[in-house]
């Protein structure tokens, strides 16, 4: 049995303006050891996914519908109080800035106790010595003396680090890393995502990492989803995402993406307009205002939603153009300016 | 921190001489420049049927003719080491520390004012429990069951209880509830705590309640802000990821932030109301400091005045000493250096 399967699922805030359709029929699945990493802008529906698997929009204004299945149990029609004594035991998440998700007041210690005693019944003083081998094993240095200290006197990578710390500390088989690098200094970035592979192996945890960086899910990730307006457009491996993409949107992500390894002839490719309102979804498909090659579907682009169709292999894509039409603009028309 | 406690110390006791010699200012030059002369005091002093000479003695005896400037010293000097009135009929001790002396009741200052402090303590006290408990408690539900019937009909109330002055709710619930109803003692009983705790309370919990409606009003409607602000916060969605039952979501993580900013307008206000609740004290009659104030300003009586006016300043500045040492204490943010 899958580990992680995601059926369908639907996350639609009602507000004064109108639905909000944040997560609109979305599918995956994930076993453990494995990464998946979702790529997508501000607004894609990333978040709200995430969020969504850990239950944490349950009790609110949220519409949930679809199924997510985690090792054997479905989570939507589960209870909150179920779906909360597995959060941060069976499955935890790391958030995008450490120093505005870890509380002031309390102790990185103390943090990391309070969620190790939530799902173990050990002393304090158990619960501590944990605390502190957990905060050695990311990497903390003196982890006996900085278990004491406050969130505000860590640097930015060492609260991610506790923040990793914390959210292994139950040893989850899902760990959720919500833009996890986002927030740090480009040195320390490359380290998180070292440590964050390297625990994900002691761990064997299925890792979804969240994230608007394709540079990011390249050095992590197995496979990618590619969101868009709260769908997935585009789903594969690694190599399907970069090296045979077939979704406009995708060849967009990588043109806009900077690289170090080639010489700077050419500006970046950014992509036309901005992301789609989540209420009033464009019809049809939802990237057509933005895509270059919508007059090539015939006016389809605009009338009709397309289906998310299998080209090869597990590579998934939701695009009007045909999978002929499509290798040849990757071909002739994308790659070439890219390696440029 | 001992450093930082002894600057503040400093800082307290300048403040204390800035108020004092703002407060001297107010009362001795200010009606100087208006046209009043030293005589025109002296005659505060005098019988009725004084002469002009008369006048004049009591002038001279008083320092009145001197610059202000001594004036003012001899009034600090008196605070340390007591002093002597000498107004011609005679002369009256005031001992230290002597915040002046009264010709109206022909009293010192001082004692007086240690006489009435224990009403408005025991009224400050009580009060400040109960608008604290309610305030907190009903802010927190209002912002939980935020747009609920609840939440709305307790703001209502909220708006109400921070618009009407004590004066009108305090004489509203004497009428209804002491000489209506009579379950609550009349207007201008006290009883020593030392005496009967429970009569004590018994004929304080009129007063409380007004004084703690007008404040936990304003406490119900910070506190429900704050919590709002605070269950929004990173942390609050942190915590519930590590799987944190939603009662401790709220009380360790969320009310924790919340209560930061209630912590240090609690301790202005405590200090605020112990230099003396005037609108509730006058409502019930309560001969605290709040009351001694009214009756001073009525009678024109200035050195009443102005050594009220020193005793509030003195209680505001500890409070506000309290309150920052209590923010570090609060706040690990903040350091004390």
């Amino acid at each position: 049995m899958t580990f992680l399967q995601l059926n369908d699922l639907k996350i639609h805030f009602p507000t004064d303006d109108g639905l909000v359709r944040s997560v609109d029929g979305l599918s995956f699945q994930l076993e453990r050891g494995k990464t998946l990493g979702i790529v997508g802008e501000s607004g894609s529906g990333k978040s709200v996914t995430s969020l969504g698997i850990l239950g944490l929009h349950k009790g609110g204004r949220a519409k949930i519908s679809g199924e997510i299945w985690l090792d054997g149990e479905e989570l939507v029609s589960a209870s909150p109080e179920h779906v909360r004594s597995l959060r941060g035991k069976k499955m935890a998440m790391i958030f995008q800035d450490p120093l505005s998700a870890m509380h002031p007041y309390y102790t990185v210690g103390d943090q990391i106790i309070e969620a190790y005693r939530i799902h173990n019944n050990v002393s304090k003083k158990v619960a501590k010595k944990h605390a502190i081998d957990m905060l050695g094993r990311v990497g903390i240095p003196q982890p006996d003396r900085r278990v004491d200290s406050y969130p505000h006197e860590f640097s930015g990578g060492m609260r991610q680090r506790a923040m990793i710390a914390m959210a292994l500390s139950c040893d989850p088989e899902l760990l959720i890393a919500d833009e996890p690098t986002t927030a740090l200094d480009v040195t320390v970035q490359a380290q998180i995502l070292d440590l964050m592979r390297d625990l994900q192996r002691d761990f064997n945890a299925a890792l979804i990492i969240i994230t608007h960086d394709l540079g990011v899910v390249a050095e992590l990730s197995d496979d990618i989803l590619v969101m868009y307006g709260g769908k997935c457009i585009e789903y594969g491996s690694a190599d399907d995402i970069f090296e045979r993409p077939e979704h406009p949107y995708t060849w967009g992500l990588l043109g806009s993406m900077p690289r170090l390894d080639r010489e700077v002839t050419e500006r970046l490719l950014p992509i036309k307009g901005s992301p789609p309102s989540l209420i009033n979804v464009p019809s049809g498909c939802a990237f057509h205002p933005r895509c270059a090659f919508e007059p090539r579907t015939g006016g389809k682009g605009s009338t009709l939603v397309p289906d998310l169709v299998e080209t090869e292999g597990g590579h998934l894509v939701r695009c009007h153009l045909s999978r002929e039409e499509r290798r040849d603009i990757w071909a002739t028309e994308i790659k070439p300016k890219l390696e440029s | 921190m001992v450093t930082y406690i002894i600057r503040r110390l400093i800082g307290a006791l300048a403040m204390l001489f800035v108020v004092s010699a703002v407060t001297f200012s107010i009362f001795f030059v200010v009606p100087r420049l208006a046209g009043v002369t030293p005589d025109d005091m002296a005659n505060r002093y005098v019988g009725r049927a004084a002469t002009a000479a008369n006048v004049q003695a009591t002038a001279q005896k008083l320092g009145l003719y001197d610059p202000v400037v001594v004036q003012y010293g001899r009034w600090v000097k008196g605070v340390f080491v007591g002093s002597e009135y000498d107004y011609g009929a005679g002369v009256e001790h005031c001992p230290a520390p002597c915040l002046g002396y009264s010709f109206v009741t022909k009293q010192p200052v001082w004692p007086d004012l240690v006489d009435r402090l224990p009403v408005t303590l025991s009224l400050a006290a009580g009060a400040s429990v109960i608008w604290l408990v309610i305030g907190v408690s009903v802010g927190v539900l209002s912002a939980l069951k935020r747009r609920s019937i609840f939440d709305r009909g307790a703001m209502i109330i909220a708006l109400a209880g921070v618009s009407l002055p004590p004066f009108f709710t305090g004489l509203v619930a004497l009428s209804l509830l002491s000489y209506g109803l009579g379950i609550t003692a009349p207007g201008g009983a006290y009883v020593p705590l030392s005496e009967n705790p429970a009569q004590w309370a018994y004929s304080l919990i009129l007063p409380w309640l007004t004084l703690a409606f007008l404040n936990a009003a304003a406490y119900a409607r910070l506190t429900r802000a704050g919590m709002l602000d605070t269950m929004g916060e990173d942390y609050i969605r942190t915590a519930r990821a590590k799987g944190l039952k939603e009662s401790k979501v709220i009380g360790k993580h969320g009310l924790r932030a919340a209560l930061t900013p209630i912590v240090t307008i609690f301790g202005l206000d405590v200090g605020i109301l112990v230099g003396g609740a005037i609108l509730t004290e006058n409502a019930f009659s309560l001969q605290g400091l709040g009351k001694y104030a009214t009756t001073a300003i009525a009678a024109n009586d200035l050195p009443k005045i102005m050594g009220f006016t020193m005793l509030a300043a003195f209680f505001i500045v500890v409070a506000n000493l309290i309150v920052d040492l209590l923010y570090a204490v609060v706040d690990p943010r903040v350091r004390l250096s």
